[in-house]
């Protein structure tokens, strides 16, 4: 599996976009999917919601287990993917695509984000 | 106290599992494939086509003998003695106080050949229960775990899949029997058993054999959609065909009659004078169980969509624990997520209104049903 490159990543496996007009797009990587098996409940956060870098903001129910969703930066939800929450298995069919979470506007963010190159070594090692 | 973990045994087939990209999982020291793809996919086929497994982690003992009918009548709570050749018993191993070691399948090979599969996490404790009960027996018990593989094919497809590559009696092979015979070549004890809630086989082979089996197998079945099937499959097909599994719903500190399995305890035995392991507390157990019923294993179906796992807590409406769950999972069959639980006797009555799963501090309602949760058309 290949990480898009024009995506940046958080240590817990979500993904943001690039920024426009200050908000950005988040998911879970394909690694992430993978991992949980197949998705049968997301949880997302209000629109509306403040939600802080590092901290749960929603759930993921998979057949195994459930997966805290934590937000990769600091704001304000501005949207979430009604499609994801009626269909979860757009989680693992196109976690980088259609199966996006919610958009955030951004109002802080940790420094240790990822580059694609580097969230790909992060979990090989 | 301290140990280095064993590192993960592999099966036979464990080369073939990771060709296919199967996601392994360590399961009771086995690396073992938990899913090949899609989970739900893999319970799909099973349920409408046909599914392949490995499950050779699983433990296999051979007690023979002029005496091994009695040795087992004196160590089960099941009347072995009883069984007709060929045919096979889903019976009990309980320990001395009458809680269960292990839940067994139980063949009879030949008058005096009785094999016993345990589950894999239990083997070691098996064996050695059986190897010390068995002493004072005309008969020998042997460790088998090495000398088979075992294929499972299961779902609605299975028998005219099996049937493609053998010339045994299938249709004379009834369900809980077993036979000797040739499949794809292989010398295979053909078993019909499962652990699926479908029709399908169980194939005990010689390691060396799996290979072979597996591969034509996959040949015969991929015309009518048989796939490779891991572990997590497995796990809500058993669930759904509300099959209790040991480490969730059996323990050393549940008997057989906690877990609504007492018609399984034998106290009729004509053996041994009727003793056997466990007989005087399960005896007790049997008559509180008839007089005030401890909690029940029932079945709770979700109105909601968030999923209780084991452990989880039962409510009441009042917010009261009243039991606690033992299995839980999304049901792909039922499209919602499904529970075994053990509940208060008061609660257990399906239709019993106001139970909920205590679902990370959020009480989540639940309807209590009568188990299974799905149940073949045969």
């Amino acid at each position: 599996m290949s990480n898009p490159q024009q995506l940046r990543y958080s240590k817990e496996h979500e993904w943001l976009s690039a920024a426009a007009d200050g908000v950005s797009t988040v998911g879970i990587t394909e690694h992430a999917a993978g991992a949980l098996g197949d998705v049968v409940f997301v949880q997302l956060p209000e629109v509306g919601a403040e939600v802080t870098a590092g901290e749960p903001c929603g759930e993921l129910e998979s057949t195994k287990s459930v997966s805290d969703l934590y937000a990769p930066v600091t704001g304000e939800i501005t949207e979430v993917n009604q499609d994801v929450v009626d269909d979860p298995s757009l989680v693992n069919t196109a976690p980088f695509e259609g199966g996006w979470l919610f958009k955030v506007k951004i109002s802080d963010e940790p420094d240790d984000l990822l580059s694609a190159d580097e969230y790909t070594a992060f979990t090989e090692s | 106290m301290s140990s280095l973990p064993d590192s993960p045994r592999r099966t036979a087939l464990d080369a073939t599992h990771r060709a296919l990209g199967a996601t392994m999982t360590d399961f009771a020291g086995w690396d073992m494939p938990l899913r090949y793809g899609s989970e739900r996919e893999e319970h799909v086929a099973v349920r409408t086509r046909a599914g392949l497994f490995d499950l050779s982690h699983m433990g296999e003992i051979t007690l023979t003998g002029p005496q091994a009918a009695e040795a087992l009548d004196l160590a089960l709570v099941g009347n072995l003695s009883s069984v007709a050749v060929g045919r096979a018993r889903y019976t009990i191993i309980c320990d001395a106080d009458g809680g269960i070691l292990d839940d067994l399948i139980v063949y009879r090979l030949a008058d005096q050949t009785y094999l016993v599969v345990a589950n894999a996490s239990n083997s070691q404790t098996v064996l050695d229960a059986l190897t010390e009960r068995a002493a004072g027996f005309d008969g020998a018990v042997r460790d088998d775990r090495d000398a088979y593989a075992l294929l499972a094919v299961q779902g609605p497809e299975s028998p005219g899949i099996l049937k493609s590559l053998t010339d045994a009696d299938l249709d004379g092979l009834k369900y809980y029997a077993g036979l000797p015979g040739t499949v794809a070549g292989v010398q295979a004890l053909i078993a019909r058993t499962g652990y699926t809630g479908e029709d399908g086989f169980e194939l005990f082979v010689a390691p060396g054999d799996a290979e072979t089996l597996w591969q034509a197998l996959t040949e015969a079945g991929a015309p009518v959609g048989l796939i490779p099937c891991g572990l997590s499959c497995r796990d809500t097909l058993r669930l759904e065909a509300g099959m209790p599994l040991y480490g969730n719903e059996l323990t050393t500190a549940i008997t057989p009659f906690d877990a609504g399995l007492g018609r399984m305890v034998k106290f009729e035995k004509t053996t041994n004078g009727g003793r056997f392991v466990g007989r005087e507390p399960l005896e007790g157990v049997a008559k509180r169980a008839a007089e005030a019923p401890p909690r029940k294993l029932v079945g709770l179906v979700a109105t909601g969509r968030r999923v209780p796992r084991a452990g989880f807590s039962v409510v009441a409406a009042d917010g009261t624990v009243i039991g606690e769950v033992t299995s839980g999972a999304p049901s792909p069959t039922l499209g919602k997520p499904i529970a075994m639980a053990y509940v208060d006797a008061e609660h257990a009555a399906p239709g019993t209104e106001g139970v909920a799963v205590d679902i990370r501090g959020t009480h989540e309602p639940y309807e209590v049903v009568a188990l299974p949760f799905y149940k073949r058309e045969r």
